[in-house]
């Protein structure tokens, strides 16, 4: 496989845009470009951490937001409670969600295939009760985060070209982890369990350890995503782990195509994009989005990325 | 104060939520044990019904005429999609479904906002149901009486249709193998149409219902669907039965959840935590029943097929 065909092009024109976008945004002053990308990124670290269960590991989770919400909701919680060290806050967010995930993992990991995707959407519709129910953090409302992290004068989280680079650099190192973790012995392991459960089994392989592994990586690496979003919005509630938002996540994850790593980045960029672009058309923009994702799921499978590979003959 | 008064009223609330919420289980639990379809646009069809129905209700001050005319409209739009959408996806995974159906239901919203504007509808209660009964010596709202025989009449009629009709019996087939009705000159595609519209029709019957009691508003069908699944799980998927027995349990525990939790905890907690903890508890109370009989029974309650 060539290293400059068309598919790693989008990949890497997508970093280069990215990288490039501060820049753009300062030339023409609109700094809400700046935002769209940040959130673009934010949003890509969630998708890829979903894909890695997904798209390789063919646990189709319906409740990926919740991790995304926890490490929202520790970052706000720690800085409610006066809490503003980031050196704190970041690896409780992180461990939070993979104590979440943890859980929620061997619960759901019983089951198979379609009651899969309903546990995991039940047990997230639980948890965002559960935050609409924190009373003292603003229930259904939600909770301001007044004061960024910080994290001693080493990276200025409140400074929204440096908090850009910070996310741009934890997005690509999260990428080259994915890339890592796939491709490691690891990785063949839930790749072979997807296709073949049974056979993995009889080889001597204890699939449910590695498949609650991936389960609670992805979950850490939402997490992540989560505690970022925080510093972006400056603002949690529990709307961000509401299940549609994890039908979004799965969408970005279809859209840049399951399956190719860092499909979930071009796909994310592809979503947000999507949707600036057609609400700037209509107010009623989901009436176009809609529809246009029913033709995706029925003649675009691969998604971005696939059907470049498939016009280059590529691997698929 | 509790009273035996207070506790059997909940009770009814349950069983009245409960039977409205059978009424979409049916239909989405037939789609998915005969199809083996994921359609989580079935709320919206839910929701469509219940904004027809109000519709209609404003238009010609009769709830009756708007309720049945909530049935043939959630019937046809169910054909259409059916016919136009879903067809497409029944060889396709679990992964394509959810998706085209997440599309659906993006779709139907914003239509739904764009045709009727993002406030809710209130719809008013008819006048001939609008007093109360008097059971066991505890008046009760006529019209929630009414939903409960509605739905228990319908829960007769479904059974009926599936053990004692003759497309019962091609459904009942249909759902244990598919590929050997149609190999016996069933035309299996048609009766999936029609399975779909009768799941279309009970899901906008249950919307029409539900007007006089909550408002008629945009999220709606998402936040019943959610309920929805998790009966058809725990009932078993594909088990009429199982959604019965599902309906009833899920909406006896929600509400009664909702009113006494917060009580029953006072007995072993301090006050405010047990106002903090009451609400917390009930609204995750029946994701905990769910998960607790997936752990103990994956293939829930009433296992449709063996093997």
């Amino acid at each position: 496989m060539a290293l400059l065909n068309a598919r790693n092009l989008v990949v890497l024109a997508t970093f280069a845009l990215l990288a490039l976008a501060p820049a753009y945004a300062a030339w023409v002053e609109t700094p809400f470009y700046l935002d769209l990308g940040r959130r673009m990124m934010i949003l890509a670290i969630g998708a890829l951490s979903l894909n890695l269960i997904m798209g390789f590991g063919g646990m189709i989770s319906f409740g990926h937001a919740v991790y995304i919400g926890i490490g929202a909701y520790t970052v706000g919680i720690c800085a409610f409670h006066e809490v503003t060290s980031g050196f704190v806050q970041w690896p409780l967010a992180l461990a939070i969600s993979a104590a979440v995930a943890l859980v929620f993992g061997v619960i759901s990991l019983r089951t198979r295939g379609v009651y899969f995707i309903m546990i995991t959407l039940a047990l997230a519709q639980m948890t965002f009760y559960l935050g609409i129910s924190l009373d003292q953090y603003g229930g259904d409302d939600g909770l301001t985060v007044y004061a960024p992290s910080d994290f001693a004068g080493l990276i200025d989280v409140d400074d929204d070209l440096s908090f850009y680079y910070v996310v741009f650099v934890l997005l690509a190192l999260c990428l080259w982890f994915s890339q890592r973790l796939i491709r490691s012995r690891f990785g063949m392991v839930l790749q072979g369990a997807r296709q073949n459960e049974g056979r993995m089994e009889a080889i001597g392989v204890p699939v449910f350890r590695y498949k609650l592994t991936a389960f609670v990586i992805a979950g850490t690496m939402a997490g992540l995503a989560g505690a970022l979003l925080a510093n972006h919005t400056d603002f949690v509630n529990p709307e961000m782990a509401h299940w549609t938002r994890s039908g979004d996540l799965i969408i970005m994850v279809l859209l840049g195509g399951m399956g190719s790593i860092a499909g979930p980045i071009v796909g994310a960029a592809a979503f947000l994009l999507l949707e600036e672009l057609l609400s700037g058309v209509t107010e009623y923009w989901q009436v176009i989005f809609g529809p246009f994702l029913i033709l995706v799921v029925l003649y675009a499978r691969g998604g971005i990325l696939g059907f470049l590979s498939r016009k280059d003959g590529g691997d698929g | 104060m509790v009273t035996w008064t207070l506790v059997f009223e909940q009770l009814l609330n349950g069983v009245q939520f409960g039977v409205l919420l059978f009424l979409l289980a049916a239909g989405l639990t037939l789609i998915f044990g005969i199809m083996d379809l994921m359609n989580l646009a079935h709320g919206s069809l839910y929701m469509l019904g219940a904004y027809i129905a109000a519709t209609v209700t404003h238009w010609t001050d009769s709830f009756l005429i708007g309720l049945v005319a909530a049935l043939p409209a959630t019937l046809v739009i169910g054909i259409v999609v059916e016919v136009l959408v879903l067809r497409a996806l029944y060889r396709r995974g679990h992964l394509d479904q959810v998706l085209a159906t997440f599309g659906l239901i993006l779709f139907f919203n914003e239509s739904v906002r764009l045709i009727w504007g993002p406030a809710g509808i209130q719809v008013p209660l008819p006048d001939f149901l609008n007093g109360s009964v008097d059971l066991f010596g505890v008046p009760y709202p006529m019209y929630r009486v009414t939903v409960i025989v509605a739905g228990l009449a319908v829960a007769g009629f479904l059974y009926w249709l599936v053990v004692k009709t003759r497309l019962g019996m091609l459904i009942r087939a249909g759902a244990s193998n598919r590929e050997m009705v149609a190999a016996l000159g069933i035309d299996i595609k048609l009766v999936f149409t029609l399975v779909f519209g009768l799941g279309a029709a009970l899901a906008g019957l249950a919307g029409a219902l539900v007007g006089p009691i909550r408002s008629v508003g945009i999220g709606m069908g998402e936040n019943v669907l959610i309920l929805t699944l998790v009966v058809i799980v725990i009932g078993g998927i594909g088990s009429i039965r199982g959604a019965f027995v599902g309906a009833l349990l899920i909406g006896v525990i929600e509400i009664l959840g909702r009113a006494f939790l917060s009580t029953l905890f006072e007995l072993v907690l301090p006050s405010n935590a047990a106002e903090t903890a009451g609400p917390a508890v009930a609204s995750m109370l029946i994701y905990i029943l769910m998960a607790g009989v997936l752990f103990f029974r994956p293939q829930g309650l009433f296992p449709a097929r063996t093997g």
